[in-house]
């Protein structure tokens, strides 16, 4: 009972400072949009830990966050090496082949226009199905090491990338176009100077989906076989073991990883197109 | 007319390569039976043979449109080898969690609109959220439910569930925020009320929006429920026929199963964009 009591007291203290913070004059500057979201989620850690603790749930259905924060800090090595095997190998060197080979793509389908009219509804149509479900094959052809994992996020990323790629360079008006006819620009230059900047934006929405499919490709790729290291193995063996803390931990590095490589994109989409509307301030 | 035969052209092409891409996967195990019989073959019956073997490492079209076939039509829907009977497992797992995704994904929206303190605490973790591989955490979901005595059904659903749930709640809160000052305004001067403002502006105008994220959530629930059944050990549903043709080798299986998952998906998404047109044809908002 009284956890309950505690929990619903936490909850009340930290729902109260965010509404009056929400509700102040100083509630559109910085520091308190940052402070509102972490006062939220810190309120949630503590009732967590305060739930579990209280009724003593077992470790094997929820361990509590300061157990968790122990075991990441403990096994720092392992979820070193775990996120080098997944991250580095596996989905960044498949994210920058599929990305790369996405865009070359691209630039040639929207060369001829009977490429284009025939190969992007069939890419629309590639990009919603659960490509995921080609691990077991790629695992099967590439073995169990980072190559397989490396196939399957360029697959992943490979359609959602060309689809935005051939869309952007379709971005440009007639009259931009007949300027660069009239400085006399070939197809390469018009390419460079015009329609490639013209394309980030659209490009870097694909990317932008492209880097969380690369993390989900990698990680599921390796329940279906890895080698004794990668976060998709360690998450599916300390299951097993159930070693939730474990599980927990490697979740943690995947959620900062994710958002990390997200949040570079983000900025590098920033520097890039910092002349389109949707980045001026 | 115009892209109908390009598409077709494209299909066409994939559809060649894929034949080829088989001589060359297959012909190793077709060189090592041969010499382990001591025969010879000409170059003819090598090639046909490349495209009939019985666990090929890459099974040519004709071989899975033919498992397919088997398993869809042939079988009965409730034996254990029919496809429809692992597709309906796999469906039914992706329809519960997409619907439960989906009303508290449109719950929550509703709230953070309503509530700047909600939406200030958790819009930023909801957006956060669409940066992470969620479904991590599928194999914990599944082996802590079993451990607790859920099992079946509804894990599966519970990951289809959360997948779909964070794109609902993100367009959605975009949609229900579309309505510009100008049409905030007329209501105002109409003296309606904030719910009245609710059902007659904010709702309707947040369709277009709900749809695309439907669109996304669905496909993400498909994804959820086929993963969601790789910890169980490979009993029913087609993540399961992945994983047991993983673990025979039956290549053409785990074809077949992926080729099923597609349709699923294609089948899915079709329809919803079909429901987005009716509705938004008949609300007037798309001729």
């Amino acid at each position: 009972m009284s956890t309950i009591a505690v929990a619903l007291v936490i909850w009340a203290a930290g729902w109260m400072v965010n509404v009056r913070l929400a509700n102040s004059t100083v509630a559109n500057t910085r520091p308190v949009k940052l402070l509102v979201p972490a006062i939220f989620g810190f309120t949630i850690l503590v009732i967590w830990e305060v739930v579990v603790r209280g009724f003593g749930v077992p470790l094997v259905i929820l361990p509590p966050p300061s157990m968790i924060a122990v075991r990441f800090a403990d096994s720092l090595p392992t979820l070193w090496t775990d996120f080098v095997q997944t991250f580095v190998k596996g989905a960044l060197s498949g994210y920058v082949m599929g990305c790369s080979a996405a865009v070359l793509v691209a630039i040639v389908v929207d060369r001829y226009d009977f490429l284009r009219r025939g190969l992007l509804p069939v890419g629309n149509f590639m990009a919603a199905l659960p490509i995921v479900g080609t691990a077991p094959i790629l695992v099967m052809w590439f073995g169990f090491d980072w190559q397989s994992k490396a196939a399957v996020v360029i697959i992943m990323v490979f359609f959602p990338v060309l689809v935005n790629t051939v869309a952007g360079l379709r971005d440009t008006s007639a009259m931009q176009r007949d300027l660069m006819r009239t400085y006399g620009a070939s197809y390469w230059q018009t390419l460079f100077k015009l329609r490639l900047p013209a394309a980030m934006p659209f490009m870097f929405n694909g990317l932008k989906i492209a880097a969380t499919l690369a993390l989900v490709g990698a990680i599921v790729a390796e329940f279906f076989g890895s080698p004794t290291r990668g976060m998709g193995f360690r998450i599916s063996t300390s299951v097993g073991q159930l070693a939730l803390d474990m599980v927990w931990a490697e979740i943690v590095v995947a959620a900062l990883a994710g958002s990390f490589f997200y949040g570079a994109i983000a900025l590098l989409e920033k520097g890039v197109t910092f002349w389109h509307p949707s980045q001026r301030k | 007319m115009r892209t109908v035969f390009p598409v077709l052209t494209v299909i066409g092409v994939i559809v060649a390569l894929w034949y080829a891409a088989c001589i060359p996967m297959n012909s190793p195990w077709t060189i090592q039976q041969l010499e382990r019989a001591g025969k010879t073959m000409t170059v003819t019956e090598h090639i046909a043979d490349t495209w009939a073997q019985e666990r090929p490492r890459l099974p040519a079209p004709h071989q899975v449109f033919q498992e397919l076939w088997d398993t869809v039509v042939m079988k009965k829907i409730t034996s254990k080898r029919s496809l429809v009977y692992h597709g309906w497992i796999t469906l039914s797992a992706t329809l519960l969690g997409f619907g439960i995704g989906t009303g508290l994904g449109i719950l929550l929206a509703v709230g953070i609109v309503h509530s700047r303190a909600m939406d200030m605490s958790v819009m930023p973790w909801a957006i956060v959220s669409q940066t992470i591989p969620i479904i991590a955490i599928a194999p914990m979901i599944i082996v802590v439910l079993y451990s607790i005595g859920v099992q079946g059904l509804l894990p599966k659903a519970f990951i289809s569930a959360y997948l779909s749930f964070f794109p609902v709640v993100v367009g959605m809160v975009k949609g229900l925020r579309s309505p510009d000052a100008m049409q905030l305004d007329l209501l105002r001067t109409y003296y309606a009320s904030s719910a009245q403002g609710f059902w007659k502006l904010r709702l309707p105008a947040s369709l277009p929006y709900l749809f695309a994220s439907l669109k996304i959530g669905v496909a993400a629930s498909l994804v959820g429920a086929i993963v969601g059944e790789l910890p169980t050990g490979a009993v029913r549903g087609l993540g399961a026929r992945l994983l047991a043709g993983s673990y025979y080798g039956q290549t053409v299986q785990i074809w077949s199963a992926l080729f099923a998952a597609a349709i699923l998906a294609a089948g899915l998404v079709a329809l919803i964009g079909l429901i987005e047109r009716i509705t938004l044809r008949r609300m007037g908002m798309r001729t």
